[in-house]
């Protein structure tokens, strides 16, 4: 039937539209990609926005307010009194605590994941590969409260590290280290030294990925060229590979040091009675019920990460992630 | 790095890397034996005995139910609100250059960029300035937020990877749209989709800091867990509960890793 039909009425070069109100919306977005994209855009960039950004503005907004010291309530008037209030000594020990634990918490995550992630990039292969790749991500993916009681359980004083150095004849060296003044303490699961473990443990995967994304980039025979012309291991190292995975240590590091800075749950269930930032925030929003100076404490952490990714966007970092 | 095939790591490297790994995995591997345990009162090792009861005392507590059931709950929708959001802007950000784009990436990683604390204090200080009460809807909000990087990540990846004279090729075949994106662009992006869809479900399942500030009186599992670590009532059915939710966990992130194992690099890496 069709030939003859087809043959006389060619096709028109412009189809006509093709109907009804799908129709209409599909010819609409296709002549106007914007107007999609735009629509695309609107639902995630209002819900950030409204949700995330708002929240922000106000949590920025509550640190202007003031707490009356007598009445407990909070003055809706704009103020600098609560900031005055943060540079308090207590205050100031508290920021500078947490800075050095991220600090630490940092280098050591550094230092124990740089073999793991040049093994799984220079020396895995196929399966093995697969398998650090899941090695890596299957901790860093666990329950963030189960690998916290994981070592809860490592580190109590009946525990199994405890017993771990009694069979080794180390007891000793525990002992004399948790009589030292700063990091010691009645056990290790109530010290700095504690904290200092579980932090490292619980961000260690963080650092992980992207040092090793930084050296899957550096090229074998980089390593080679360095060695035939007579350089040892170590100079190979710090002339070669570790400039090279440097914009991936400051990217981890960037995971290290932030989610240090904001953690109030590790220190509060492992270590000593001294704050963090994250702890005093809490307790000053929930029983102390200043939620202006919490707010102010927020800005802490806030400005000093806005730092940091400054000075990690200078070193490249972003290009490693 | 192809040249150094079949070269073998220098001892010291294999050691490092072992310990790193060993590091990483025994301690989890702990909590199974200590589901077992028949010690109640300490975390004494090694475990004077072995026994299952623990699991049928777990079973038998209502507020264990409760709380999985909200986590459930909470999960799936943010998951959902996530994908949708997620897609959208990875759809937008990929398939065109425009103005802004770089924030609109910026904004959407910025939940998970800032320390966990922040989001939290900072919807709880909105909700209090707005007078919004504690609800199942204030725990989503916080959740869904901090999902959409997830989807959004795995999403950007894939669409990188799809080529977009695909997309092209079906329109000059007269397809419509609707049609276009239910055809191709679909089933391009499923598994991607269904692996952000894991992670977001499995990242809101275990988020605690965030929630311990919109949940109000409501307990989430990780709320659960948090309250008997700081007090512990039983302790043999937290280790128990810290089980099963290393269980409920994995399985998720084990899919979503067999889902995008081959091309995307990042599954899950935006945690």
């Amino acid at each position: 039937m069709t030939t003859a039909a087809l043959n006389s009425s060619p096709a028109p070069a412009i189809l006509p539209g093709s109907g009804g109100l799908r129709g209409a919306l599909s010819d609409l977005f296709w002549r106007r990609p914007l107007f999609l994209l735009l629509l695309m855009l609107l639902p995630p960039v209002l819900w950030l926005g409204i949700v995330y950004i708002g929240s922000l503005f106000a949590l920025l907004l509550q640190s202007f307010f003031s707490i009356d010291e007598f009445s407990g309530l909070i003055n809706r008037e704009f103020t600098l009194k609560t900031y005055g209030d943060l540079l308090q000594a207590a205050n100031l020990d508290i920021i500078l605590r947490t800075v050095t634990m991220a600090a630490l918490v940092t280098l050591a995550s550094a230092i124990i994941a740089f073999p793991i992630a040049y093994y799984a990039a220079r020396y895995a292969r196929g399966r093995w590969k697969a398998l650090f790749y899941l090695g890596v991500m299957l901790p860093l993916w666990s329950s963030y409260l189960v690998k916290i009681y994981a070592w809860k359980l490592i580190l109590a004083k009946e525990g199994i590290l405890t017993w771990l150095l009694a069979k080794l004849n180390l007891l000793w060296l525990l002992d004399a280290w948790l009589s030292l003044p700063v990091v010691g303490g009645n056990s290790l699961s109530v010290s700095a030294s504690g904290t200092f473990i579980v932090f490292v443990y619980v961000w260690l995967p963080f650092m992980i990925l992207p040092v090793q994304a930084a050296l899957e980039r550096v090229p074998g025979n980089l390593v080679e060229a360095s060695s035939d012309l007579g350089a040892s291991p170590g100079q190979t190292f710090r002339n070669v590979l570790f400039p090279l995975a440097l914009p991936g240590i400051v990217a981890g590091s960037i995971f290290t040091f932030s989610l240090t800075l904001g953690d109030y749950i590790i220190p509060q269930i492992i270590g000593t009675s001294r704050l963090f930032i994250g702890q005093a925030v809490y307790s000053q929003q929930g029983t102390a019920g200043n939620i202006p100076l919490a707010a102010a404490f927020t800005v802490v952490p806030i400005v000093i990460m806005g730092f940091y990714l400054w000075g990690a966007k200078r070193m490249g970092a972003f290009d490693a992630l | 790095m192809r040249s150094d095939r079949g070269q073998s790591a220098p001892l010291g490297l294999k050691i490092a890397a072992t310990v790193g790994l060993l590091f990483l995995h025994l301690p989890i591997l702990l909590i199974f034996v200590y589901a077992f345990t028949t010690e109640e009162k300490s975390f004494v090792w090694p475990p004077p005995g072995l026994t299952t009861q623990w699991f049928a005392v777990t079973w038998n507590r209502p507020d264990v139910w409760q709380a999985l059931s909200l986590s459930v709950r909470v999960a799936a929708i943010s998951t959902v609100i996530a994908l949708v959001l997620g897609t959208l802007c990875a759809a937008a950000v990929s398939r065109t250059k425009f103005f802004g784009r770089e924030t609109i990436s910026l904004l959407v990683i910025l939940p998970i960029a800032l320390p966990g604390i922040i989001t939290g204090i900072a919807l709880r200080s909105a909700f209090s300035l707005a007078e919004i009460p504690f609800s199942f809807w204030t725990i989503v909000l916080g959740h869904a937020t901090f999902c959409v990087v997830v989807v959004y990540n795995n999403a950007v990846a894939r669409f990188r990877r799809t080529s977009g004279s695909m997309i092209e090729a079906s329109m000059d075949l007269g397809a419509d749209g609707f049609q276009t994106f239910r055809h191709v662009v679909l089933p391009n992006i499923a598994t991607a989709l269904l692996a952000g869809g894991m992670l977001a479900f499995a990242l809101s399942f275990d988020e605690v800091i965030v929630t311990t500030f919109t949940a109000g009186q409501q307990q989430t599992v990780p709320i659960w867990m948090l309250e008997e670590l700081i007090r512990p009532r039983q302790r043999p059915v937290t280790n128990v509960v810290a089980m099963v939710v290393v269980l409920v966990t994995l399985l998720p992130i084990l899919l979503a890793y067999y889902l995008t194992r081959d091309g995307d690099q990042i599954a899950g890496s935006g945690k």
